[in-house]
């Protein structure tokens, strides 16, 4: 059975995950702290992959990823290559649509931790980043593992943004579930349970150890 | 005397926060005033908490706070809890050791924070604060989300700090009851200005300021034990006003007496035949009207100051005028430290 599509699934939904903590932490610590006027439209920018059916995410990715986008443009003039239908091309349009799966749990967390706590470290010496580092981030450890649990989870079965954006590719952009898909196609009903069956396994095993690791991180 | 300069103005919608003044840089000033007379506020202040931006930032002031709540951090240990202060203060002079004994955490030390009594974890919460060798600590209420039971359990070691830690503590309440026993200064609040301040005594003593009437009206009398007497099981204390008998056994050689203004009646001849105990000559200081029945009068007894609730009616019966002779009747004295 070729698995090379559900491992490409998890390196995509792996890196996708650990963009999104380094660069989602400072962002959801903003949203959770600031008094800004600005808060409710980020806000309501950050939830709209939630809300938006993934072509239209997907769409727009492609203009905007593509060799004449913005940003694709400028990829290709440092890089050589194109951003669209490429892995990195890819991550990127994975991270903007699981973006809200990563921000909202560890937001949460950040607003649950008491202001005085906060206030008290501030008061014993730490400046605001140590503060950070030493206080709030240990206590948001749940905040951080449900955002790497739904951010990994819900990049694992993206399937609309992928289409645009990636195409099918064989070892760059096929991932699980648009090699399912082309399965199905061809009425090749065995290969598509083969995979279907692994990516649920799958799914399992990866969902069923991060919940575990949290249970033990938090009863200690 | 070294001071510490307050001076404090900040606007929060409808409340203004005005205080310019300055505290000794030595013992404990109380700060005392109903909520919402700024108290907190102007704690937070000199914390760096609130105010203006751009002045020294909160980490560098080397100010410690005691929160209401302990605040401990609980991802940490007692121990770790303790030592963050002092980590991030590396001129840190106090002992770990030290301030441990101090507060009688040594025992604690490896616990986790859960496993804390509310009074247990308010002393970390203290212990943590000299660990990081502060300049001056703010208390802001350190015993009001405790009971009775578990506050009394941490009072001894508030009035520990006081006599064994140089810090200038300033420690904000309202209950008239802890400031009695730990301060040595007095500021009184209201609306987000001083209405009074000095030294305790002087201050508590003072009929003029309505913050320090009603149930909170009364002084305190710095006393000396003399004896105890076993079969009445009665304890008697000499002031330079005279001597008074307070029941139960008390040791401590020099404590101070807390007469609460209800607690005092006048007479102008001492009554042979009385139930009550204390019964000292006294000088009428000043009158002044606290409600349409009732009266407060200041009575000088040597040194100390004492205040006196009576009638409006007896006040004009007995004809009560300032620097008259008279007998103070005192029912009943507590022992506060």
């Amino acid at each position: 059975m070729d698995l090379a599509p559900l491992w490409l699934s998890a390196r995509l939904a792996l890196t996708a995950t650990a963009v999104l903590i380094v660069l989602g932490t400072p962002l959801a610590w903003w949203l959770s702290q600031t008094r800004s006027k600005w808060q409710p439209v980020v806000q309501a920018i950050v939830a709209m992959p939630i809300v938006l059916p993934p072509t239209v995410l997907g769409f727009y990715l492609l203009l905007l990823l593509g060799p004449n986008g913005a940003i694709g443009s400028f990829w290709v003039s440092v890089t050589g290559d194109a951003l669209t239908f490429s892995f990195t091309g890819l991550v990127i349009a994975s991270c903007v649509y699981s973006l809200p799966f990563a921000i909202q749990p560890m937001q949460n967390a950040f607003e649950a931790l008491p202001r005085k706590n906060l206030e008290a470290a501030w008061t014993l010496g730490a400046s605001r980043l140590d503060t950070f580092f030493s206080v709030a981030a240990p206590l948001s450890l749940r905040g951080f593992i449900s955002a790497m649990v739904l951010a990994f989870a819900h990049t694992l079965g993206e399937f609309g943004v992928v289409l645009m954006v990636g195409g099918n590719i064989p070892n760059k952009t096929r991932v699980i579930s648009i090699a399912i898909y082309d399965h199905v196609e061809m009425l090749d009903y065995a290969a598509a349970h083969k995979l279907s069956l692994a990516l649920i396994v799958f799914a399992f095993v990866a969902l069923f150890s991060m919940f575990l690791l949290n249970r033990r991180w938090y009863s200690r | 005397m070294s001071t510490v300069a307050l001076t404090h103005s900040i606007q929060k919608g409808e409340f203004f926060l005005d205080v310019d003044t300055e505290i000794p840089a030595a013992g404990i000033t109380g700060i005392f005033g109903e909520s919402g007379s700024g108290k907190t506020t102007l704690l937070r202040c000199i914390a760096g908490l609130e105010g203006p931006t751009g002045t020294e930032p909160v980490h560098k002031r080397r100010i410690g706070f005691v929160f209401q709540e302990p605040q401990l951090f609980a991802h940490l240990n007692v121990r770790k809890n303790i030592e963050y202060g002092m980590r991030r203060n590396p001129q840190a002079g106090n002992s770990l050791a030290e301030v441990a004994r101090l507060l009688e955490v040594e025992n604690l030390l490896d616990r986790s924070t859960k496993e804390l009594s509310g009074g247990e974890a308010q002393r970390v919460s203290i212990a943590r604060v000299l660990c990081q060798s502060p300049r001056l600590i703010l208390m802001d209420e350190p015993l009001s989300a405790l009971d009775e039971r578990r506050r009394n359990e941490v009072l001894p070691y508030l009035d520990r700090l006081h006599s064994e830690t140089s810090v200038p503590i300033i420690y904000v309440s309202h209950n008239i009851d802890e400031i009695c026993r730990l301060s040595d200064h007095l500021l009184v609040l209201d609306g987000g200005k001083i209405v009074a301040e000095g030294e305790l005594q002087n201050t508590l003593a003072r009929i003029d300021v309505p913050q320090l009437g009603g149930r909170n009206a009364g002084a305190v009398i710095n006393a000396t034990q003399r004896r105890y007497d076993s079969e009445f099981d009665l304890t008697l204390f000499e002031f330079s006003g005279g001597e008074v008998w307070v029941p139960g056994r008390h040791e401590s050689s020099a404590v101070r007496l807390r007469v609460s203004a209800s607690n005092i009646s006048i007479t102008r001849v001492p009554a042979e035949t009385s139930t009550i105990l204390n019964i000292l000559p006294a000088v009428i200081e000043a009158t002044a009207m606290e409600t349409t029945a009732t009266a407060l009068v200041q009575l000088r007894l040597g040194d100390e100051l004492l205040v006196a609730r009576i009638t409006r009616r007896s006040l004009q019966q007995l004809q009560l005028g300032v620097g008259e002779q008279v007998y103070a009747q005192v029912k009943s004295v507590t022992v506060r430290r």
